[in-house]
C-alpha cells in the first residue's frame, strides 16, 4: 500500500469519527442533554463559550473595582465587612468561571493575558465609576440584578461545567442584589440629600443596567446560533423586558423612581413600555471611551504586575518543598 | 519568569464534605503550586458559606476516567437485568412490609 493511500484512509476515518461526533452532539443538544468537556464538540460551539465564559470571568474580576473603591469609606463597620465579602465573591465567581472555560482546552494563562492585553472584553457596564456610597447600592439592586436575570437561565446552558459554575454563582448573588437594594432603601428613608443621592445613582445606573443584556435582537447576530445551542435561553430584548418588570415595583417600594419618561405599564401586552436606550453611547463604551477604560484596565494591569513576587514565592515554595521530598527518598533508596 | 512561573501551577479538584455523615462530593477545580496552598484556596473559594466540614485536594492529572465515547461498551447493558432491581417482583403487592 503506498504512502499516499494510508494518508487518505486517515483522512476518511478523521472525516467519519468528525461526522460520528456531529451526529452524537447534535443528538444531546436535541435531548436538552448537557456537554461535558470530553465530549466532542464543533469548533464554533467550543469557540464561543471559551469567548462567552471568559468575558463572563473577566467582568466578574474587573467589577470588583468600583465597589472596592468603596471599602475604606463604607458608612458603618457592619457595611464595610458585607462589602468586603460581596467584593470576595466577585473574586471567587471569577475563579469558578476560569475554571469552567479552562475545561474547553484554553489556559488560564492564556485568558489572563487577553485581559490584560486589553484583546479580551468585559462587561461595559464596569466602565462606569461609583461616585458616591448610593452607587453601591445601586450596583447591588440593578447591576446584580440584571446579572442574576442573565445567569439564571445559564444555570441550564447546554455547556455543562458552564451550568455548574453558574449554580453556584446564582445562590451567592442574590445576597448581593437584597443588600443592594435595602443600602437605597436606608437611603431614600434617610435626610432629603440621602434621598437625593439614592436617586442620583439610580438615574445614572439604570440606562447602563438595562444595556447589559446586550443590543436589541435585531442587531445581536451571535444570538440565534448560542440559542440553537441551548447555551442561550431567552434572547436580549426577552431578559431585559423580564429586568424592567421587575424592577418597576421594587422601586416603587424604594420611593424612588427610574429615569424613563417613557416607562409604564402596557394592559395589552402585560409588560412595561420602555424607552429607547442610548445604544451609540453603548458601542463608545465597549470601544474603550467610557468614563474608568483606561483606569480599570491599568488598576488590573497593576495588581497583576504587584502579585508577581507572590506568585513567585509560592512556586519557589513548592519547588523546593518537592525536591527535598525527592531528595530524601533517594537518600533512603540509596541507604537501603 | 513570572509568567512561566504561574503557567506551571498545577490543576486540583477539590472536594467538600458538606456534614457529617455524607460523602465528599466534586465542588470544582483550582490552580495552586502546592497541596498546602490548594487546600487553603479550596477553602476560600468554595467553603465561605460553611458549606463544608472537610475538604479534599488532589491533582487533576492523577485521575483516570473512563472513555467518554465508550458509555455502551465500558457500562454493562442494564437491559434485560430488570431482576436487579426491587420493582420486579410484583407477586407481593398488598402483603405488607415486603
Amino acid at each position: 500500500m503506498s504512502t499516499t493511500s494510508q494518508h487518505s484512509d486517515a483522512a476518511v476515518a478523521d472525516i467519519e469519527a468528525e461526522r460520528a461526533g456531529q451526529q452524537r452532539f447534535d443528538e444531546i443538544i436535541a435531548a436538552d442533554s448537557r456537554i461535558e468537556p470530553r465530549d466532542w464538540m464543533p469548533a464554533g460551539y467550543r469557540k464561543t463559550l471559551v469567548r462567552q465564559i471568559s468575558q463572563h470571568a473577566h467582568s466578574e474580576i474587573i467589577g470588583m473595582q468600583p465597589e472596592a473603591n468603596w471599602i475604606t469609606r463604607a458608612p458603618s463597620l457592619k457595611r464595610k465587612m458585607i462589602l468586603m465579602a460581596k467584593v470576595q465573591d466577585e473574586a471567587g465567581h471569577g475563579l469558578y468561571l476560569y475554571s469552567a472555560a479552562e475545561t474547553l482546552g484554553t489556559s488560564r494563562e492564556e485568558m489572563v493575558q487577553q485581559l490584560l492585553s486589553g484583546k479580551a472584553k468585559y462587561s461595559s457596564i464596569f466602565n462606569y465609576p461609583a461616585r458616591s456610597w448610593a452607587d453601591v447600592g445601586a450596583i447591588g439592586w440593578l447591576v446584580d440584578g440584571a446579572a442574576i436575570q442573565n445567569q439564571v437561565p445559564l444555570c441550564r446552558a447546554s455547556y455543562a461545567p458552564y451550568g455548574r459554575a453558574m449554580v453556584r454563582v446564582c445562590k451567592e448573588e442574590s445576597f448581593h442584589q437584597r443588600q443592594g437594594w435595602e443600602i437605597l432603601l436606608e437611603l431614600s428613608n434617610g435626610t432629603p440629600e440621602q434621598k437625593q443621592m439614592a436617586q442620583d445613582a439610580v438615574n445614572r445606573f439604570y440606562g447602563p443596567a438595562l444595556q447589559m443584556f446586550g443590543p436589541p435582537d435585531d442587531d445581536s447576530p451571535n444570538s440565534q446560533q448560542s440559542m440553537a445551542w441551548n447555551i442561550k435561553r431567552f434572547s436580549n430584548d426577552e431578559l431585559r423586558q423580564r429586568f424592567v418588570d421587575m424592577i418597576v415595583p421594587q422601586a416603587e417600594a424604594l420611593g424612588l423612581t427610574l429615569p424613563d419618561p417613557d416607562l409604564k405599564w402596557n394592559e395589552e401586552r402585560g409588560h412595561y413600555d420602555f424607552g429607547e436606550l442610548d445604544w451609540d453611547e453603548f458601542m463608545s463604551v465597549i470601544k474603550g471611551n467610557g468614563p474608568c477604560n483606561v483606569q480599570r484596565m491599568q488598576h488590573r494591569r497593576e495588581a497583576h504586575e504587584n502579585g508577581a513576587w507572590v506568585r513567585e514565592a509560592a512556586a519557589a515554595y513548592a519547588e523546593k518543598q518537592a525536591r527535598r521530598q525527592q531528595d530524601a527518598a533517594d537518600a533512603h533508596l540509596i541507604g537501603a | 519568569m513570572t509568567e512561566s512561573l504561574n503557567a506551571s501551577w498545577p490543576l486540583w479538584e477539590v472536594f467538600v464534605r458538606s456534614s457529617r455523615g455524607l460523602s465528599h462530593v466534586h465542588a470544582g477545580s483550582l490552580h495552586a503550586p502546592d497541596a498546602t496552598m490548594a487546600l487553603r484556596n479550596a477553602r476560600d473559594l468554595y467553603t465561605r458559606r460553611n458549606e463544608g466540614t472537610s475538604v479534599w485536594v488532589m491533582p487533576s492529572d492523577s485521575i483516570s476516567s473512563s472513555d467518554p465515547d465508550s458509555k455502551g461498551g465500558f457500562f454493562e447493558s442494564p437491559q434485560g437485568k430488570d431482576f436487579r432491581h426491587a420493582t420486579y417482583y410484583t407477586k407481593s403487592e398488598g402483603v405488607k412490609h415486603l
